[in-house]
């Protein structure tokens, strides 16, 4: 393996993890990065905060009218605590892991082991909100109301401290509800089927009047790597994979010989023969159990 | 021949179809739950959940078209997260918590709570002895502010009139007892919580309110006020020590299976013990939530020592019941 093909990745770094399902084949998917994790909590909590101001001014509102104050307190004080406590459970056993928040940044709660989620990991999870956010917020505001003082305090100051910031101590950013209820957060996944780039190779040929033709060793110059990455310049429809497609031509048609000039013109089309021929070179390479991951794989192409 | 020569595009024009289908039933599901779904399309799904499947497995050995790879990625990923997703309602999944998996969780975690039980019960006799022989002690165990003239030096009747002060409900109690919810939650999360330092700080946590206890019930006893503090605390203090003491038990119930995972991974471990560790202490805030109440109304409103009694048994006969026999029957259908 050589440089080029440390380089495969595009330029965001992408977290990949692979889940078992139980159907046996093995699925890729996109870690949730921490700042859209982060961006959902505060979406939520936002939500959060302006449901319970709504709830607190309906209850008073209500219970002021009949002469029940009191009443109203507690009710107040006890939907503080069922507010936060249910919000988040209710969202993700309702729309499968997802909460407002995920779901306006695209990311969801999956099962690590590729198991189905099931409603006692939701509720684990999220019980350990009350433990990561509210306790360490309760402790930098109320001070000694948690039942503790002193030294206690500090080093439970430090202790949810260390519980927040879990995230930032593992690789696949696992927080402390995460950890103890088996789940991961995922990119919710969107990629649409495109047009098969052979589409019009395929027309092209059974029509008969393919205009170019290459022979076996213009074709072994290159492998998987080059090809998907002429795949993308193909499907590239702005003005600038124009040029990029234009000197990726050229390098081309230097790399391979090709005896002819090829016109500016011409290069698409060029480009898609190319791309027709060596995909089928390849992959007919794969059904023999050959694989050339990139032009530094395999036997030398003959000089 | 018209036949196309490419084996990985009549692959795909062969089966994209069943994709395409799919990636449509899928999409609606998404955005309207899965009732947008006729029972026809609901049945078809996991068949053409396999196929993309399928397709996948084949599409990552023969085709190198990378678009087509990366879809059935997602396509399929998307179906998984919606066929193994959580499709219980909402209210059904929390009757079913209370009635199956947290009575499960908590026997699952017995002997943390002997453990547990054991450290509280120590630290509890612990001071008791030592306030009994020399009431110096008393202030090691109980902070000043805390306990608001009730110490050594007090008259019976001074230690003893606020034990049946009647107050009105009017006068702030509600509020009070709900104070007093948050408050004692948050003591139970937090020996929850800190089972992940291992254990030791639960341990400590435990031990330190078992020995607050020791030494209130020191004071009391060498006034000859022993039953009248008991009927005091035992009302809502069955319902609400019981759960420190299980929110203790999960605390503890963590660090053993990190320090001691078993066959599994770490992380593994972690995950199905916290699990249950994480339904215990639920459990425990809605028993937090009662021993607030009971202790904001029950405790002001009845004086008699016999009621107290027997409220506070009663309660904890409620519990044990509760956690040792609900939710053995067999499972329902798991639809």
């Amino acid at each position: 393996m050589s440089a080029a093909a440390k380089n495969r990745r595009p330029a965001r770094i992408r977290k990949i993890r692979e889940i078992a399902t139980p159907e046996g084949v093995s699925l890729k998917v996109e870690l949730a990065d921490r700042g859209d994790r982060a961006g959902a909590l505060i979406i939520d909590l936002v939500i959060l905060l302006l449901g319970m101001i709504g709830a607190v001014v309906a209850i008073f509102f209500i219970t002021g009218s009949v002469g029940l104050d009191r009443l109203g307190l507690i009710i107040v004080l006890l939907s503080m605590f069922l507010f936060r406590n249910f919000y988040f459970m209710f969202f993700e056993l309702r729309w499968q892991g997802q909460t407002p928040g995920k779901r306006k940044l695209g990311i969801k709660v999956i099962d690590r082991f590729g198991q189905p989620l099931t409603s006692e990991a939701i509720f684990a999870r999220n019980m350990m909100r009350e433990v990561e956010i509210f306790i360490p917020l309760g402790i930098v505001f109320s001070g000694g109301a948690t039942g503790v003082s002193g030294l206690m305090q500090l080093f439970s100051f430090i202790w949810a401290g260390a519980l927040v910031c879990l995230p930032f101590f593992n690789r696949d950013n696992l927080r402390a509800g995460d950890l103890i209820a088996g789940t991961l957060v995922v990119r919710q996944p969107a990629t649409g089927l495109a047009r098969d780039m052979l589409e019009s190779g395929e027309k092209l040929q059974a029509s008969g009047d393919g205009q170019y033709s290459f022979t076996t060793e213009q074709l072994r110059v290159y492998g998987i790597y080059e090809l998907q990455m002429l795949e993308e310049l193909l499907r590239n429809v702005s003005p600038e994979g124009g040029m990029k497609r234009l000197t990726a031509g050229k390098a081309i048609v230097r790399k391979i010989k090709w005896p002819d000039p090829v016109h500016e013109g011409q290069m698409d089309a060029f480009l898609q023969a190319y791309y027709h021929a060596l995909r089928k070179h390849l992959e007919g390479g794969l059904l023999m159990g050959k694989r050339k991951e990139n032009k530094f794989d395999g036997p030398p192409p003959v000089a | 021949m018209a036949t196309p020569g490419t084996k990985s595009y009549q692959f795909r024009m062969e089966r994209q179809e069943g994709w395409l289908q799919l990636e449509d039933y899928v999409r609606r599901a998404e955005k309207d739950g899965i009732a947008a779904l006729s029972a026809r399309e609901v049945f078809e799904l996991p068949h053409l959940y396999r196929g993309a499947l399928s397709s996948l497995s084949v599409a990552r050995s023969i085709s190198l078209d990378r678009n087509v790879v990366d879809y059935l990625e997602n396509l399929t990923a998307r179906a998984y997260f919606l066929l193994y997703g959580h499709q219980r309602p909402a209210g059904q999944a929390f009757m079913r918590l209370l009635a199956r998996s947290v009575p499960d969780a908590v026997r699952s975690i017995s002997r943390e709570f002997l453990i547990i039980t054991a450290v509280f019960l120590i630290g509890l006799f612990a001071a008791f002895f030592l306030v009994l022989e020399n009431p110096d002690w008393y202030f090691t165990f109980i902070d000043q502010s805390m306990a608001q003239g009730r110490q050594p030096g007090a008259s019976v009747e001074d230690l003893r009139e606020p034990l049946y002060a009647v107050k009105d409900v009017g006068d702030g109690l509600d509020v009070f007892a709900t104070q007093l919810f948050t408050h004692n939650a948050q003591v139970g999360l937090m020996a929850f919580a800190l089972g992940f330092a291992l254990g030791i700080p639960t341990l400590w946590l435990v031990f330190a309110n078992g020995s607050t206890l020791g030494a209130f019930l020191a004071l009391y006893y060498s006034k000859g006020l022993l039953f009248e503090i008991g009927g005091w605390l035992i009302i809502h203090g069955s319902t609400e020590i019981l759960a420190i003491l299980l929110c203790g038990a999960a605390g503890l119930a963590i660090a053993r299976h990190y320090i001691f995972p078993g066959r599994m991974s770490r992380l593994q471990a972690l995950a199905v013990h916290g699990r249950k560790a994480a339904l215990v202490a639920f459990g425990c805030l809605l028993m937090f939530l009662l021993a607030g109440l009971l202790e904001g109304f029950g405790r002001q409103q009845i004086v008699s020592d016999g009621l107290r009694y027997g409220i506070g048994i009663f309660m904890l006969g409620l519990w044990t019941l509760y956690y040792l026999r609900a939710g053995r029957g067999p499972e329902e259908d798991e639809a």
